[in-house]
């Protein structure tokens, strides 16, 4: 299992050098995104805008790109249409040459770094400097960026005095001050401008009926590359077509604030070149008329037509690039982009790109760092569902995976449909249900066992459990067998429901079980526990899709009946609720998705509809005067993306409970991740994080609503973290 | 435009917002202009900017002057955002090079928000007027590790809104 631990040291030491810097970044973007998002009304409507138009425009790529050439054409430029990134470099060269040019300016494009055309040209001779000061950073670095808006986001002003002070031979050295740093870097850059041959942009929209081309920027170098220089050569993925300038209007109003957490950046461009704007020649001091400029789009396919036609895949090519995915990744807060890896893209989305325009190996690197938290789902500007990408590739890779040694260990306890190569450990926790059914036969047993030094052993030397973590222990009864002894204790029922026992709560946490029943009973509910499979969560974490859709099929057929009889399906684990509500629109045929998603609630959010619609919560729990009224709560990831956070809130505030809540977006054990060896460390991290934001919560009870989150406060508190619906049972 | 959008606008707007009439936009504009400065024309009747300021600039004044002084096409309130139509006069290097941007508005040309923006946007583009920039504020970077204002484009923008046209 070396690879793992080269894993968790690569990763430590990440965390240790570039962890503090891309924390902070990422984190106050994050934030600032979330204050712009709820300070504009119109945010949904335009997300649901963007996404129609990017939907109809790859639907309709061909004939935007025979559009935007004959506009461009008109306008006086060319374009190019490059098959490659070799093609795309070739046209670029030939450009250069033409012009007879010597250095070109670049402002800050991923599409460029695509295609690794700094080095091309200049293994050909050529001069390129970058314009955007954080990829002038990395540039000089001899880095990768490590973000899609925030190339440089993982250095420190101190590391990048450092690494200008022995790059440069300067009189002074340049301390920390980023005001200082900045004024440097710009005069730098601002002469290489001035000098410059050829200007190279990439473009964030392209219009096809007018060739405009709409660049986002903060700094002002792109607006300056594309207008001194004579030559202006835009590479854009083929992607970035929208068929009008109208198009752009949600685009103009959602980029920032998703992106940079911005209303808007200082400067939209809207240019149609050639531009109009006379030629300064810096050297000559004279300006130049307009009818000397050229200008090339370079349009990029490089694996994007096959995206197009992968069912899968296709949503990534609605991607704007605006960042936010990785901001809200709580993984990607902790190591940053280098951490993900991907050889250009990296973090969030970033799956899907490299799958697309790469191969599934460097996709596969950051792949595993995605735990289906979701919480990037809400900041897409596009609506893509960047879990499932995540989910598919993760599928993909454990198609092409190799045999293992420790097989033998796992035939019959893994029933799974996945191919015999898969990764042993993501079989362990794909197939979760049927472990904990044979652990359950002899629950004090297991429990020995797995906490056993010999235990502990062959988990992590197989399966790559985390010797650290103690696995969750079994129960001596599980929740059904309780309840098939005890019964229904409601007689006259308001209503029915079916209480959906998920795998921890029926094998290992009864107790959240019991309590859930006893409020749906106080609120006048009749309740069933019948046997009902895993959601397909397990699987579908660890990439499993088709075993994850066999699972659903069978949760559905276990449902259905209850459903007609008019039963509500009451959950308690948020991720399998996410499963039902979300998650099984890609498993189950769309009515038999959508009947499960309308008919599944969290079990406070249904307490919550049943109270407001006037039951009586006179025999719940209510704080009493022994002070017990401080409530400190962490709602889970997958539930604050459903929006259903809040019902646990306003239940426990109308009950008399003060609530605090943290703010932070993942606990950071998201199911089996921080179980994982490789990946113990990164999640801590993560934990530290909601640690620091509850702060002292010393005098308050501490609830979370998931299993993993219960497990991390656990560790992180060292204490009992019940599930809020234990707070309020009756006793 | 109505009263309610030039306030928006006005708050809006990262950075000095004077509002004036033709009859005082000479001394509205001198008041906000720092010399040497480098201007294009602008196209409003009865103002005209002061014979100080260079209209035909060479790449050396443009490099050298205090403020660059621009008309704009548009202002939207709810942005505090102008559009910058960049032609042939070079208003483009104008805004851009210098260290202070002023940019002249009609109040009329002020609309409420980014939809109606985009319509007027789309007959001028029509109209050939077909490279705009939207300019907010100063340019700024965050890339050194805290915002900085003032990068490649101005450090400063100031945004003269004349009431009367
Ligand atoms: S996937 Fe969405 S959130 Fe992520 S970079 Fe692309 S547009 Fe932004």
């Amino acid at each position: 299992m070396s690879s793992r631990r080269d894993t968790a040291e690569r990763l430590r030491r990440l965390m240790a050098t570039e962890g503090d810097a891309v924390a902070q970044n990422t984190r106050t973007v994050n934030q600032l995104s979330d204050y712009a998002i709820q300070g504009f009304d119109d945010y949904e409507d335009l997300r649901d805008a963007a996404r129609e138009i990017k939907e109809s425009a790859i639907e309709h790529l061909p004939e935007l790109i025979d559009e935007v050439t004959e506009a461009v054409e008109a306008n006086g430029g060319q374009v190019h249409v490059a098959q490659t990134a070799a093609d795309a470099n070739r046209i670029v060269e030939s450009i250069m040459a033409d012009r007879e040019a010597e250095k070109l300016v670049k402002s800050k494009s991923m599409t460029t770094e695509e295609i690794d055309v700094n080095d091309h040209l200049e293994d050909e001779g050529y001069e390129v400097v970058e314009t955007d000061l954080g990829e002038y950073v990395i540039q000089i670095a001899d880095e990768a960026p490590s973000h899609l808006i925030g190339p440089a986001m993982h250095r420190t002003p101190e590391d990048i005095a450092d690494l200008f002070n022995s790059e440069f031979d300067l009189a002074e050295d340049l301390s920390g001050d980023p005001n200082e740093l900045t004024e440097f870097a710009r005069e730098r850059v601002g002469k290489h401008i001035r000098e410059a041959d050829v200007g190279m942009t990439g473009a964030n929209f392209v219009v096809a009926e007018s060739g405009t081309l709409m660049l986002v920027t903060n700094e002002g170098n792109a607006r300056k590359t594309a207008v001194t220089p004579d030559t202006h050569v835009a590479v854009a993925g083929i992607e970035k077509l929208v068929p009008s300038l109208a198009d752009l209007q949600p685009f103009t109003e959602l980029i920032a604030r998703t992106g940079t957490g911005q209303d808007i950046t200082s400067y939209v461009s809207l240019l149609t070149p050639p531009v109009d704007s006379p030629i300064p020649d810096f050297e000559a001091d004279e300006m130049r008329p307009a009818d000397d400029r050229a200008f090339h789009l370079v349009l990029l396919d490089n694996g994007r037509m096959g995206m197009r036609e992968d069912d899968d895949l296709r949503e990534t090519l609605y991607c704007i690039r605006c960042g936010a995915c990785s901001n809200a990744c709580s993984n990607f807060q902790a190591v940053g982009g280098h951490g993900f890896g991907g050889e250009t893209y990296t973090g969030g989305i970033g799956t899907g790109w490299e799958a697309g325009v790469h191969d599934l190996d460097s996709a596969g690197e950051m792949n595993d760092l995605c735990t289906g938290c979701s919480r990037c789902e809400p900041k897409c500007p596009v609506e893509i569902d960047i879990p499932w990408i995540n989910t598919v590739v993760r599928d993909r890779i454990n198609h092409q995976g190799e045999g293992d040694d420790f097989d033998f260990l796992v035939e019959g306890l893994t029933p799974d449909e996945e191919p015999a190569g898969l990764d042993l450990q993501k079989r362990l926790f794909g197939n979760v249900e049927t472990l904990a059914k044979v652990g359950s036969l002899a629950p004090g047993l297991s429990n020995a066992v797995a906490g056993s030094r010999a235990g502990k052993w062959v988990l992590e030397q197989a399966f790559g459990v985390d010797p650290r973590r103690d696995l969750p222990e079994f129960a001596d009864e599980t929740l059904r067998e309780w309840y098939g002894a005890r019964g229904a204790q409601v007689s006259d029922p308001d209503r029915d429901v079916v209480l959906y026992p998920d795998v921890y709560t029926d094998y290992f946490d009864p107790d959240r079980g019991k309590a859930a029943v006893r409020v749906l009973e106080a609120l006048g509910v009749r309740v069933h526990i019948p046997a009902v499979p895993e959601s397909g969560r397990a699987p579908i974490s660890q990439g499993m899709i088709d075993t994850a859709r066999d699972q659903a099929e069978a949760v559905h057929g276990a449902l259905v009946t209850h459903i007609d009889d008019g039963r509500d399906v009451v959950v308690i684990e948020p991720s399998d609720l996410a499963m039902f509500r979300r998650d099984y629109e890609h498993l189950l045929p769309e009515r038999s998705a959508e009947r499960l998603a309308e008919n599944t609630y969290d079990v406070l959010e249904y307490a919550y509809g049943l109270l407001d619609n006037g039951a009586d919560g006179d025999a719940l729990d209510v704080p009493g005067d022994d002070g017990d009224a401080g409530v400190a709560y962490h709602s889970h990831c997958q539930q604050r993306t459903m929006d259903v956070d809040e019902y646990t809130e306003s239940v426990l505030s109308d009950l008399g409970y003060s609530v605090r809540t943290s703010d932070v977006e993942c606990c950071g054990m998201a199911g089996s991740f921080g179980y994982k060896s490789e990946y113990y460390e990164v999640s801590m991290d993560v934990g530290e994080h909601l640690h620091d934001d509850l702060g002292d919560i010393e005098e308050r009870a501490l609830v979370a609503s998931g299993t993993s989150c219960q497990e991390q406060l656990d560790v992180l508190y060292e204490r009992e973290v019940p599930h809020p619906v234990e707070l309020i049972a009756p006793q | 435009m109505s009263s309610e959008s030039l306030s928006t606008f006005e708050s809006s707007v990262p950075g000095p917002v004077h509002r004036t009439t033709a009859a005082d936009a000479d001394a509205t504009l001198s008041e906000a202009i720092e010399e040497p400065a480098v201007g294009t024309a602008l196209p409003y009747d009865e103002v005209s900017l002061a014979d100080a300021v260079d209209t035909d600039p060479s790449p050396s004044a443009l490099e050298t002057a205090a403020t660059g002084v621009t008309p704009a096409a548009l202002g939207i309130a709810d942005y505090g955002t102008v559009t910058i139509p960049s032609g042939a006069a070079g208003d483009e290097l104008v805004s851009l090079y210098t260290p202070r941007h002023v940019a002249v508005v009609a109040a009329s040309d002020i609309v409420p928000d980014m939809p109606t923006a985009y319509e007027r946007l789309g007959e001028d583009f029509a109209a050939g007027m077909d490279t705009q920039i939207l300019a907010t504020g100063p340019s700024a970077t965050a890339d050194m590790g805290t915002l900085v204002q003032g990068v490649h484009g101005p450090s400063e923008t100031h945004v003269v809104v004349l009431e009367d046209r």
